[in-house]
């Protein structure tokens, strides 16, 4: 990794005459790029420009106009969302001033300090902030690669795949047999699977409540198993079957064409079949060079990378420590990343660091539960401070409250990463 | 004054037959409660974390003396919103239904009952002003009491700016909220003693507990001064 620095991905890096904006990069200022317009890079994008009014020059290179929320998904699948109420489009972030750059990020010199884009363009920078998100490690789940995401798709990217299982699942037959296989750790958003496995149950139940469903499941525990069971069979009882690793669960693979499942050798005829594999940082961070296995490890203290200290990654890429890996968490570690960036260019205060964390579920309508963390920066890591979760046999009013404030958590945290 | 009150005597003659018939005010006065965490009404109340609502019947919206009102209402107000019994009928059951992003975190009344008695007793302090000598003072705007000490520490904007970090990822700077409430332009005081009534568990929220469990005094007492100051 360290051998080779300047690495592009295989596209052709030669059309012409798409970017101007970037190369009238105003004279002697300190240039961040920002990679990724997602939960970390929005709000590190949004926040330098904000705070260092106008002595930073922000670039952000994502290449989707618009931004669809993985968080609240879920939610569209089980009928409690539009898809166009997910979706964030980034004029509020270049009426705030930051550069916003519709492309590809296709490859880092480190050496020379420049990201070079699929449209051609160069962009220098004095920073480089990574918050690309995820991949899925390919061959995790045998018989699954990419070329099979429309027979069975992830849907763990918002948006067409989050449509497309919608579509499938509102076509199933009568009776039939909807699919899940969960990843194994660490992956995105740690109850996002059983929320969608709960959003789906709502789904079918008014649809086609005779349906069943399956989960494959490679890991002996999950984030809030007790509220998510409690849950099911409060509303979805006998729906909801759960292989776990002790019945083979973790030596699942399926045969897209013939929309069958095989765990530990039983193999299941299936109508809907939601893969979810295994992930590592989004590819453009492997192409910087900044990561070692599956993650880009950082410093806790401002998320700057172990391997380079002009780089910083935040979100889902990193390997920080303790947090999960969410939109809070990204969107809370880009306001460290941004003090700390801001105070290498231009000498502004330097604040410790400081990270929290609290993800909301929903099981059924108004059964809101939700588990949430505050974070310190040690030596080696993020490390947990103190933390809270959801009691199972709550009120009906205590969720009910839960789910309202899981809507104004999203209002609230769309509202911090766009403007 | 005296004319604003004499206007409201002449006005008022087309809202009390409604009100008095279907409000119950010693009941609105128990509702009531439900609002007194952000505003006073009756003898020496003042302006907290919202207006305070002596005369609030007839009054156009938006102008209480010295109060901060967000955008939104102000917009509603150039456009010619008075509050009278049928637009704060309205309000109370539904404020965004009025002002799209008022600071004022509350979901509505539903009950129509609810409404008229909480306005049987809000009307008390408007246009019959010989009672109000008579009515007690409403309770503090909070529920909890901090040492004076603690109170009097100045906070630090700046640190409070980036400390804010913590609670923008739920908590609109615009002040606008459903589900999360508002926390922009409280007065400093009421916004210092709710974080230590989190702090040591008098009000019960399991984030905000968390969060206000690990803010040092001044950390807080910088957040106030941040949050109070904020611009939209
Ligand atoms: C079903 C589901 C439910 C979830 N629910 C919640 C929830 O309730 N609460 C919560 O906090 N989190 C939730 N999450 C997790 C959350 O979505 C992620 O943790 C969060 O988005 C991570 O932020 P990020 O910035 O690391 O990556 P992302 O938000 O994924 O952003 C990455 C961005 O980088 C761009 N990008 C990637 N590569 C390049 C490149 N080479 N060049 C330019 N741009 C590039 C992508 O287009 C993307 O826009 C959920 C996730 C899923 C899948």
């Amino acid at each position: 990794m360290a051998l080779q620095r300047r690495t592009f991905l295989g596209v052709a890096a030669a059309t012409a005459g798409t970017l101007a904006a970037p190369m009238v990069l105003a004279q002697g200022k300190p240039r961040v790029v920002v990679i990724g317009g997602g939960a970390g890079g929005a709000t590190v994008a949004r926040y330098i420009a904000k705070d260092s009014d106008g002595a930073i020059d922000v670039t952000l290179v994502e290449p989707t106009r618009a931004y669809y929320t993985c968080f609240f998904s879920n939610l569209y699948i089980g009928g409690f969302r539009e898809m166009n109420a997910l979706g964030h489009s980034y004029g509020g972030l270049a009426a705030g001033g930051v550069n916003v750059v519709h492309d590809w990020a296709v490859g880092v010199d480190r050496d020379a300090k420049t990201v070079t884009l699929a449209g051609g363009a160069s962009l220098p920078y004095d920073r480089l902030i990574l918050s690309p998100g995820i991949d899925f490690v390919d061959g995790s789940v045998p018989g699954w690669d990419l070329s099979a995401q429309n027979a069975m798709p992830h849907a763990y990217k918002a948006g067409s795949q989050t449509e497309l299982l919608k579509a499938q699942l509102m076509a199933m037959p009568e009776g039939g047999v909807f699919a899940m296989v969960a990843p194994p750790n660490p992956y995105r958003c740690p109850p996002g699977p059983y929320e969608r496995v709960s959003m789906v149950a709502h789904l079918l139940k008014s649809v086609n409540p005779t349906a069943k469903i399956l989960i494959a499941d490679p890991k002996e525990k999950f984030s809030k198993q007790g509220l998510f069971e409690e849950g099911w069979a409060n509303h979805y009882d006998g729906m909801i079957e759960r292989v776990g690793p002790d019945f083979g669960g973790a030596n699942t693979s399926v045969d897209p064409a013939a929309m069958t499942v095989d765990i530990d050798g039983e193999v299941t005829k299936v109508d809907v079949c939601n893969v979810i594999p295994a992930m590592k940082a989004g590819r453009i961070a492997d192409i910087a060079g900044v990561t070692d296995g599956n993650w880009a490890p950082v410093n806790a203290a401002d998320m700057s990378s172990k391997i380079d200290p002009n780089i910083y990654v935040l979100g889902d890429a990193s390997a920080q420590g303790d947090m999960p890996k969410s939109g809070f968490s990204a969107n809370s570690q880009a306001k460290v990343c941004a003090n700390a960036v801001r105070g290498a260019l231009t000498g502004s205060t330097v604040f410790p660091a400081r990270f929290a964390n609290t993800c909301w579920s929903l099981i059924d309508t108004n059964d809101g539960v939700k588990v949430g963390a505050t974070y310190e920066a040690t030596d080696e890591k993020i490390a947990k401070v103190d933390g809270f979760i959801s009691a199972t046999g709550e009120s009906a009013d205590v969720r009910a409250a839960t789910y309202r404030e899981s809507e104004g958590w999203y209002d609230g945290i769309t509202a911090d990463m766009f403007g | 004054m005296i004319v604003r009150l004499l206007l409201a005597l002449v006005l008022l003659a087309g809202t009390t037959a409604q009100a008095e018939q279907g409000g119950d005010a010693a009941r609105g006065e128990e509702l009531f409660n439900q609002c007194s965490g952000c505003h006073q009404v009756g003898q020496g109340a003042v302006d907290r974390i919202g207006p305070h609502l002596n005369f609030i019947f007839d009054r156009a919206a938006a102008t209480a003396d010295g109060y901060r009102y967000s955008a939104s209402l102000k917009r509603a107000a150039d456009g010619g919103l008075v509050w009278n019994y049928e637009t704060l009928d309205a309000f109370l059951e539904n404020p965004r239904a009025i002002a799209s992003r008022t600071r004022m975190s509350f979901r509505g009344i539903d009950d129509q009952q609810d409404r008229d008695d909480l306005l049987a007793y809000l009307r008390k302090f408007s246009d019959d002003p010989q009672n109000i000598p008579e009515s007690a003072p409403t309770a503090a705007a909070v529920d909890h009491t901090v040492a004076p000490e603690i109170l009097a520490i100045v906070g630090d904007p700046a640190y409070g700016e980036y400390l804010s970090g913590e609670c923008t990822s739920c908590h609109q700077t615009s002040g606008a909220g459903e589900g999360i409430p508002s926390i922009t332009r409280w007065p400093a005081d009421d916004f210092v003693t709710a974080m230590h009534a989190y702090k040591v568990g008098v009000r019960a929220h399991p984030v905000m507990q968390m969060m206000a469990g690990r803010l040092s005094d001044e950390e807080i007492a910088a957040l106030a001064a941040y949050f109070e100051q904020v611009e939209e």
